[in-house]
């Protein structure tokens, strides 16, 4: 009915109830189906949205993009065109950066989002001092350690306290 | 400075390609280049779909460090897709490609009875 697009299944992150639902379980354990065919559990309140991307999808997605930045180049009307520096859509803006040696980070912000060059660059100094400067890293795989995770945390908090600092002086 | 435009019918098929100030061919034939833009536009809706935090959304343009491309689709799937310098604004080509759409392709394209929509 209102507001629920068919194709978005009841996932991680959505809820019964106002409780978030995990798979087709509720956090209880019980089946999802079980509490919507029970008669006494209605009224109900049941909440959709587009499901957390999974980790196979996220690699699905990197991949197309990916290509998406290489057929960008190939059919540039310039020479020597880079691939996809940044992206608009309706919703929100895509930067990308790619480094010499051909890794790619990419961000996806809104509109009103400033220096996200910048961002990206520190992210980039992130990635080569707690990544690959980590002995038990191996090249190519997810990434996994810890160090990064913090600081990539410390960086977000930081963009985001500035973006609060300047909405409320400019507004 | 405007580099080429290309319009595609909703099959995918290129119905116009216009060249001005290109300097780089792709390497490819003519058919090969216009499937690979439309192929590459066919992937990108559904990655914006899936990675944009609304309901739904339409990509409008990219940058690459030396052209932009930017596409106008119509309620009918019609898509014109121009690329030129980075620093043109989207206000102006989303009004260069909307005029191109209603003064030029609806009335001579569309409204001609000669011309197949298919070719």
């Amino acid at each position: 009915s209102s507001g629920i697009n068919a194709e978005w299944p009841l996932r991680p992150g959505m809820s019964i109830n106002k409780a978030p639902v995990n798979g087709t379980f509720t956090r209880s354990g019980q089946p999802i189906m079980e509490v919507v065919n029970d008669p006494k559990a209605y009224p109900l309140t049941v909440s959709f949205g587009r499901g957390k991307i999974g980790a196979n999808e996220k690699l699905m997605l990197a991949s197309t993009f990916h290509s998406l930045y290489a057929i960008s180049s190939k059919i540039s009307p310039v020479e020597k065109s880079s691939g996809i520096r940044m992206m608009e859509t309706d919703e929100f803006v895509l930067h990308c950066f790619q480094t010499i040696t051909g890794v790619k980070f990419f961000i996806i912000v809104d509109h009103k989002q400033t220096a996200c060059e910048p961002l990206l660059h520190r992210i980039y100094q992130l990635y080569t001092d707690y990544v690959l400067k980590n002995p038990f890293y191996l090249i190519d795989m997810p990434i996994r350690c810890e160090l990064f995770d913090q600081n990539m945390k410390k960086i977000i908090d930081q963009v985001e306290r500035a973006n609060v600092y300047n909405s409320a002086t400019l507004s | 400075m405007i580099y080429n435009l290309y319009i595609f019918n909703p099959d995918g098929q290129c119905l116009y390609y216009g060249e001005w100030n290109r300097t780089k061919a792709s390497g490819l034939s003519s058919d090969e280049e216009y499937k690979l833009v439309y192929g590459m536009l066919y992937s990108l809706k559904p990655f914006v779909t899936r990675l944009s935090p609304a309901t739904s959304d339409s990509f409008r343009y990219f940058k690459t460090d030396k052209y932009k491309l930017t596409m106008y689709e119509t309620q009918s799937g019609t898509k014109f897709v121009i690329n030129t310098a980075t620093d043109w604004s989207s206000n102006v080509i989303n009004n260069i490609l909307h005029t191109l759409y209603k003064d030029v392709f609806v009335e001579f394209a569309v409204k001609n009875p000669m011309m197949s929509l298919s070719e």
